[in-house]
């Protein structure tokens, strides 16, 4: 029985390592959406430049991989200005089929160039930290430090929000963009800077993924999916909340795991997503707009 | 101007014949990208060592004719839909005489379908799943032994040196390691052998720690499973990393290749069914022996040759054979020569089953273990362990 | 009634022509290409009707066209019941799951359906991935003799091509009908303003239910077909999301809301996609081309090419339905 436990507490672990990852790529798809409405349909695909990102820089500068993440956050703020002027400036306020669109647009196109310069066959970032083992398992130095990377990206996100100005501007346009305006701040700069911070952290979690196992550009869609799960689970705009869903998603995974088999995990995330969505048919923030 | 004369006369005479040499078109598709990349391109070279060598010779001589060989082939970026496409277009724009299949069981099936719906003969390498040939088909011709027998061997071999140990499956959920496994997990119940896990995952997974923690927790002592290169290899390296205490690990295909030492100590004792490895001498009753074929694979293209390679060298012996046989490229000769092929190569024997119910099942070959061991000098090598009369060493058991 | 209306005419004429082109000189090559395009605007057209029409953003349509396939193919190979049979259960079937997936979610407006959408297609998926009877991530093979009550694999290609081409004027007259008929112009009025629909006794609820079913019918039928000319089906292709979303760049580009634009731009799509991917050079760069296509078009021309031709020749908005 004790032998059965371990074995449990191991997954819920490993969930809860994993989870934070999910997290992190969630809070980049939860702020965008909740700043400004957009649902960004470039996010599975960004996640997986982060993990390219990582590789190119890795077999650049041989450094250990984590200390290449500052680099991809500046990399991943460019980016999203980028996406941000050639798609989505021109669809705010535009009904949303607009923008799920456009960003679906910039998806397949990034999709496309991914597979054009690196085709489908998986690639490697081949650094290993050391693990911890306790009794007979071992988790690995790699999901440990994806999980701790979360966790400090999170927090540094936090208090940029909360303490700067920049973030409190944010979080006045989040509210309410007229009054924001209204009271001098361009809301334009502001989005934009909202959006690429999304983007920036949709790459940081990419990167933080890319040692553990190898990938493709269409290795972005899993996490993308798990990042609406937690998403519309956490509720929107709130970063921190993101975090902890994610974590939650990771720990039920590890828990549901030792009793059934792998392949049914995503039916059940997927039910769940379904599900959530439909139970609170107003979308689930108090600011409903269709 | 008599010696002059003769040589203008010996070119003119070649350049004669050479106008009279036709083309054998075969077509096919090769897993240039995507997950099948590596074993796929493996067995392309042994396709284009083989062309290479046939055309050097002059080509195929058949029916007083010269026939060169040529290919035509496509990226099907190891996805099915590219394949059905691919595979119409080789039939129906590239008029493709004749058909090599792609690398991979699912792969194969699918081309399966629209080589017999065209009524063209392939002959299929790097696909052991048996399932496809039970369907009704006429033109398909299977090199690879069969699934159902790759992981007998390790079972035996498991009996013989540790007959108390529990086995754990691990397997991709795909029609080749599933032919593989369910007769795998029948046949160790028949010997005796204890199944203490076993569980699919699904393909193109890439994070095995969920599926790594229950084995660790089903204290199973040895591992058998995986599928091809991809997920095979990411998981020989996680069960590295998660120092998992088995003392026998078994996976299909991606040890075969000569990549496999690039996991570095993560490669070290594992087992792989194989088709053929260069140790194991069979007497070439056509064709290039076994030294012969890896020495001109390793002075082309820098690498020992894999299974797949062989299997691809293999099938266009076959080819070839048969096409000499029916005196010319008519489907139907061919086909006929094909059946009643029952021959010896440097790849081992070669039979097809001729009985509608499993026609061009592979009924003659049989498989071999082959284990990657340290030699003297502390490098990888890939050793012949099973069965003990056919070694080039013993059985490391257990592995760590 | 419909008959009056020249796009009636027009598609009878264009799905005679593409029978009638492949099988006049045996042109097989020419029968693959056409029979891609006429599912292209099966799914495009069918799209329309939750998209264009109604406004509601399917972007996991792709789900009915695959649970139509494995019903489809079920019932013809390894149940070995009449291939039109099967196709027409397959079709029934889908529809009462669409019905009963709608009135969950349904309910649920914007890109929240959208989402929810993708969630159901992720969800089947999965599920089919696990389904024994259906092969799990392996999928069904077909028989070769499954081709013989239509003799043989030759002939029943060409009758199963046929078939397909029907279902596709089927889609494109469904479609006419319906925009011209009242049933329709309630739809108009929940995409306009679903709110003041409701009002004006709309009921938004059934209508719908009843479109989002209705749209997963055909799509399941060609499905069923499909798979069986292909003689496979897998998890992996019969859910295909870059489809889905395939179908709505279609649907943009030719214009949605319109009859000929779903084939418009479902044909010229498909023509413009195979012609990428056997191009040597620039097989790589389909998915770019189109979404760089999809981003002009919804940034420059949200009324894609017909919505253009209305712009120039306004008279034209009468005839081109």
């Amino acid at each position: 029985m004790g032998r059965e436990m371990s074995g449990i507490l191991a997954s819920m672990i490993d969930g809860v390592l994993i989870g934070s990852v999910y997290g992190l790529a969630a809070m980049g798809l939860s702020l965008i959406w909740g700043v400004m409405d957009v649902i960004n349909l470039t996010h599975g695909a960004v996640i997986a430049l982060g993990m390219f990102g990582m590789y190119l820089l890795f077999a650049a500068f041989p450094v250990n991989a984590y200390f290449l993440l500052l680099p991809i956050i500046v990399l991943g703020l460019l980016l999203g200005l980028v996406i941000y002027w050639t798609s989505v400036h021109w669809v705010i306020g535009r009904p949303q089929l607009a923008s799920l669109l456009s960003t679906f647009a910039v998806n397949m196109i990034i999709i496309g160039a991914g597979t054009a310069i690196w085709s489908t066959s998986p690639y490697n970032v081949n650094f290993t930290l050391r693990g911890i083992t306790i009794g007979e398992y071992t988790f690995t130095g790699n999901h440990i430090a994806a999980a701790i990377g979360a966790v400090i990206i999170a927090l540094a996100l936090e208090l940029f929000l909360y303490r700067t100005r920049p973030g409190k501007a944010i979080r006045a346009v989040a509210d309410n963009r007229e009054a924001a305006e209204l009271m001098g701040i361009s809301s334009t700069t502001v989005l934009a800077l909202a959006f690429a911070i999304g983007i920036a952290l949709a790459c940081a979690s990419g990167a933080l993924v890319s040692t553990l196992f190898p990938f493709t550009i269409l290795s972005g869609a899993t996490y993308q999916m798990k990042s609406f799960v937690v998403t519309v689970l956490a509720g929107l705009g709130k970063p921190l909340g993101a975090l902890v869903a994610g974590v939650l998603l990771g720990l039920l995974e590890g828990a549901v795991t030792p009793f059934i088999a792998v392949s049914w995990i995503p039916l059940i995330e997927f039910g769940l997503f379904v599900i959530v969505l439909v139970a609170f048919p107003k979308g689930l923030f108090a600011r409903a707009t269709a | 101007m008599k010696r002059l004369s003769l040589i203008l006369f010996v070119l003119l005479a070649l350049f004669v014949t050479a106008g009279f040499a036709q083309n054998i078109t075969i077509g096919m598709t090769v897993s240039k990208t995507g997950s099948m990349n590596v074993d796929s391109l493996e067995q392309y070279r042994g396709f284009e060592l083989w062309r290479d060598q046939v055309n050097a010779a002059g080509g195929i001589k058949a029916g007083g004719k010269s026939y060169k060989i040529q290919f035509v082939s496509y990226d099907d970026e190891s996805n099915v839909k590219r394949v059905q496409q691919l595979y119409s277009r080789l039939i129906l724009q590239d008029n493709a005489d004749f058909l090599f299949s792609p690398y991979s069981s699912p792969l194969t099936a699918t081309a399966a379908i629209v080589t017999e719906q065209n009524g063209k003969i392939m002959l299929t390498t790097g696909a052991a799943e048996g399932k496809t040939y039970t369907l009704g088909n006429h033109y398909l011709f299977q090199m690879f032994t069969p699934g159902a027998e790759y992981l007998k061997g390790a079972l035996d071999a498991l009996k013989t040196k540790d007959p108390k140990a529990t086995v754990a499956f691990v397997y991709e959920d795909a029609s080749f390691s599933n032919s593989v496994v369910d007769p795998a997990r029948a046949y160790a119940q028949q010997i005796g052998v204890n199944v203490v896990f076993s569980e699919r995952y699904a393909p193109n997974t890439t994070d095995f720690s969920a599926i790594i923690d229950k084995v660790i927790a089903s204290k199973a002592t040895v591992l058998l499973g995986g599928g091809h290169y991809a997920d095979g290899s990411t998981l020989a390296k996680q069960l590295y990393e998660h120092k998992v205490p088995v003392k026998m690990i078994a996976l299909l295909v991606a040890p075969d290749s000569p990549k496999w030492p690039e996991l570095g100590d993560a490669a070290l004792g594992v087992i792989v069914p194989s088709q053929w490895e260069p140790q194991v001498v069979f007497k070439a009753q056509y064709g290039p022996s076994g030294t012969d074929f890896a020495k001109a694979y390793t002075a082309k293209y820098n690498d020992a040759p894999s299974y797949e390679s062989a299997g691809g060298y293999a099938s266009g012996l076959i080819l070839q054979r048969a096409i000499e046989q029916a005196g010319g490229t008519d489907t139907a000769k061919v086909a006929d020569a094909l059946n009643k092929t029952d021959i010896t190569t440097f790849y081992g024997r070669t039979k097809f089953s001729t009985t509608a119910a499993d026609h061009g099942l592979q009924v003659g070959h049989a498989m071999v273990l082959a284990q990657w061991q340290k030699d003297k000098s502390g490098k990888l090598v890939k050793q012949v362990v099973w069965p003990v009369a056919a070694k080039s060493a013993s059985l490391a058991y257990p592995i760590h | 009634m419909i008959f009056r209306l020249p796009v009636f005419w027009l598609t009878l004429i264009f799905a005679g022509l593409m029978i009638w082109f492949p099988m006049h000189g045996n042109n097989v090559s020419l029968r693959e290409d056409l029979i891609l395009v006429a599912v292209a605007i099966i799914l495009a057209s069918n799209l329309n009707l939750m998209i264009g029409y109604t406004g509601y953003v399917n972007f996991g349509h792709i789900v009915f066209y695959g649970l139509g396939g494995y019903v489809g193919l079920y019932l013809a190979t390894v149940k070995s019941w009449n291939l039109i049979l099967s196709a027409l259960l397959a079709g029934l079937a889908v529809s009462l799951c669409a019905l009963l997936f709608g009135l969950g979610i349904l309910r649920l407006r914007g890109a929240y359906f959208a989402l929810a959408t993708i969630g159901i297609l992720q969800a089947v998926q999965s599920f089919v991935s696990n389904f024994d009877p259906w092969g799990r991530s392996t999928g069904l093979y077909v028989s070769f003799d499954a081709y013989q009550p239509l003799g043989g694999a030759r002939r029943a290609l060409w009758v199963t091509y046929i078939l397909v081409i029907v279902v596709m004027a089927l889609s494109m007259l469904l479609s006419l009908a319906i925009k011209t008929s009242k049933f329709g112009l309630g739809l108009f009025a929940i995409r306009e303003d679903e709110d003041a629909a409701v009002v004006l006794g709309v009921n938004a609820t059934v209508y719908k239910a009843i479109i989002y079913s209705v749209s997963a019918f055909l799509p399941a039928v060609a499905g069923a077909l499909m798979f069986y000319k292909n003689g496979m089906i897998d998890p992996s292709i019969a859910f295909e999301f870059m489809l889905s979303l395939e179908g709505i760049v279609m649907l943009m580009l030719g214009g949605k809301g319109t009859v000929i634009g779903a084939a418009l731009g479902g044909g010229l799509y498909e023509k413009l996609r195979s012609y990428l991917l056997t191009s040597p050079k620039l097989s790589n760069f389909h998915l770019v081309i189109a979404g760089a296509l999809l981003l002009l078009v919804v940034l420059f021309a949200p009324g894609g090419l017909i919505g253009w031709l209305y712009r120039l020749v306004p008279r034209s908005e009468k005839v081109i339905e």
